[in-house]
């Protein structure tokens, strides 16, 4: 599995490669902590949020929300303590980066936290990370206690007022708890289900206070933005898709890994049927999947020769969105209509309960896949999945349900020969073979 | 009701328990003092004791066997200060919390997509065929668990399955052979 950046200097993961990288006096010598000294000890918390503004930085974790913006919410005068809680939960499936951040620099991550803390008036941050992520969290907790021996973190940090704790958590596998409501339940010890939005979390979130979520990766570039400027931060990527993206890249690749590129990558058919090593085996490319399992699925053809840009909007223009940026890459032997079944299933395990239309619909969806897998395909079953799905987007109660049925919607309409011939009775497959 | 009382009432208790058949402690399961730090470090971290369930469920599963069992729940409950329903309640919710009993051994294959389209279902059939056991299943001995789990974040290194909490990778299966071969 490759790591490396293309396209653009390392920035998210410059430290990466470093012998040891997890240890303090190692990255140390590299510069960590030095911007969240600088941020702390010469710049307004205002100042800090008005970099990130300008940079254009984007939520990393799928939703793409900018991020001074979500921070500007955080209501100044309000008297209750304030939380910043980190997204660490990555289990949109294709999605596997803020898990190399963990593991490869936890300080970047730490440091990323303390200037957001600073920014947003929050004293106290809880790192909630997926349950199985447990080598990854010791790796946190490790790192924490480095630095707080060092006076990083605690009471009256860089000789000013500024006090900042910070904690990791688990969640206990459960894909929801990555929506930031149902992260917060997950928090406070509660089932992962979602929360009606408004209030929004920065107005009443973790334990009813003011609390700003963001995902590891979204953190982990603020330092960057605190050294360079929000212009040079922005400058890296688009007026409207600020800095670098960390991609993750599975499937049928040569060279599957995490890639560093800037926002506005030129294009996507160059970086899979190049930087990505192409598709093995002499096979063909099929379909990509570009953000996590949750956006429509492009055919090849809506790849080769499109020069699609991989951008925010760039992507959307070519008919899917750049999500959490996991990647699959899938070649001719796949059938779409089993990759869809997967997904669907994915889905319906990872469903909470807590709304009816993603309840019982992913539920219903699931059966009418496995009554077309076992032979019993009808040809208005394709019509049938639509419905349900029109009967899911859009009527949930969380993104959940738009994130099940978008796969099915795409799938169905740029793949329909992968369905249709699961749709025909096998009797009369039969007998059209016989002809 | 006195107004004084909590409002995590401690009204269900193994000695006024709610008639919830196999699932009522008999007792309350007791931890070494190292264990009970460990514990109190987690609870230490918030403001509300309850927000440290989910961490505690896991170390309650580890030294009770692999699972949360009754007497465990009961004890999380009286340790939190919570019912002993609300501890049932996110304990089933969540699955990586066992309330069942799991083999010493806990593999649990990734089917979805990514590592589905590189070889999982070989990797759960090999399983399925070397320890004699179908996907939710456990072997008579009690050493291994069998599971078939969505997205574990691998997808890079796919095929991949989890043992416990340690992650093995870019599966083949003479690598899952040795692997198997080489626990205790």
């Amino acid at each position: 599995m490759r790591i490396e950046a293309i396209g653009c200097e390392p920035n998210l993961i410059k430290r990466f490669a470093l012998e040891n990288s997890t240890r303090l006096d190692v990255v140390r010598k590299h510069g960590a902590y030095d911007m969240a000294r600088k941020a702390v000890t010469t710049m307004s918390p205002a100042a800090v949020i008005d970099e990130v503004k300008k940079s254009a930085l984007r939520g990393r974790g799928g939703a793409g929300f900018p991020t001074g913006m979500k921070w500007g919410f955080v209501p100044k005068d309000s008297p209750k303590e304030k939380y910043l809680v980190i997204n660490g939960d990555e289990s949109e499936p294709g999605t596997f980066k803020d898990r190399y951040i963990y593991e490869r620099d936890p300080h970047l991550l730490l440091e990323g936290c303390l200037i957001s803390c600073y920014a947003i008036g929050a004293r106290t941050c809880y790192i909630y990370s997926r349950g199985e992520y447990k080598y990854l969290i010791d790796i946190l907790d490790r790192a924490i206690e480095e630095a707080r021996a060092a006076g990083f973190i605690g009471e009256k940090l860089f000789g000013t007022d500024f006090s900042c704790e910070m904690h990791t958590t688990t969640g206990a596998g459960a894909y929801i708890c990555g929506e930031e409501t149902a992260l917060l339940n997950s928090l406070e010890g509660l089932r992962g289900h979602p929360r009606m939005k408004p209030p929004f979390p920065a107005v009443s979130g973790l334990y009813g206070c003011p609390t700003v979520v963001n995902n590891v990766e979204t953190i982990a570039a603020v330092p960057w933005i605190i050294e360079h400027g929000g212009d040079a931060y922005r400058a890296l990527g688009t007026e409207k898709s600020g800095g670098t993206k960390m991609w993750s890249v599975s499937g049928h690749v040569k060279y599957p890994g995490v890639y560093e590129l800037p926002m506005g990558y030129d294009n996507l058919e160059k970086f899979i049927m190049e930087d990505c090593g192409g598709i093995p085996n002499g096979r063909k490319l099929k379909a990509v999947i570009p953000g996590g399992s949750s956006v429509y699925i492009m055919p090849a053809s809506d790849i080769i020769g499109k020069k699609v840009l991989m951008d925010y909007e760039g992507l959307v223009v070519a008919g899917s969105m750049v999500g959490s940026g996991g990647m699959i890459v899938m070649d001719d032997t796949v059938d779409i209509f089993e990759s869809t079944k997967n997904l669907t299933e994915f889905y319906k395990h990872e469903s909470c309960g807590w709304c009816t239309p993603c309840r019982e619909g992913t539920d219903w969806l699931v059966k009418v896949f496995k009554r077309i897998a076992n032979g019993d395909g009808r040809i208005e079953d394709a019509q049938l999945l639509l419905d349900i799905c029109d009967n899911i987007e859009g009527k949930s109660f969380c993104p959940l349900g738009d994130a099940a049925a978008w796969p099915i919607q795409s799938a169905i309409k740029k793949f329909p020969e992968d369905f249709k011939k699961h749709l025909v009775p096998m009797l009369q497959q039969d007998a059209i073979a016989a002809d | 009701m006195n107004s004084e009382q909590p409002l995590h009432s401690t009204q269900f208790t193994p000695n006024n328990p709610l008639p919830q058949e196999g699932l009522m402690p008999d007792s309350i399961a007791t931890f070494e003092p190292e264990i009970i730090r460990e514990m109190d470090m987690h609870i230490a971290k918030f403001p509300v004791k309850r927000s440290a369930l989910i961490p505690l469920m896991f170390i309650v599963q580890r030294e009770r066997g692999g699972y949360l069992d009754p007497p465990g729940v009961a004890f999380l409950a009286d340790k939190l200060g919570i019912r002993i329903t609300d501890v049932w309640e996110v304990a089933t919710f969540y699955s990586m919390i066992n309330t069942e009993p799991v083999g010493k051994y806990h593999i649990q294959v990734c089917r979805t997509l990514s590592c589905k389209i590189l070889g999982a279902g070989a990797i759960t059939e090999h399983c399925t065929k070397r320890l004699g056991i179908k996907p939710g299943g456990t072997t008579e001995d009690g050493r291994f668990s069998l599971s078939e789990v969505e997205c574990l974040g691998s997808c890079g290194t796919a095929p991949m399955l989890q043992i416990g909490f340690d992650y093995h990778e870019n599966l083949t299966i003479e690598k899952l052979d040795g692997i198997l071969d080489s626990l205790p």
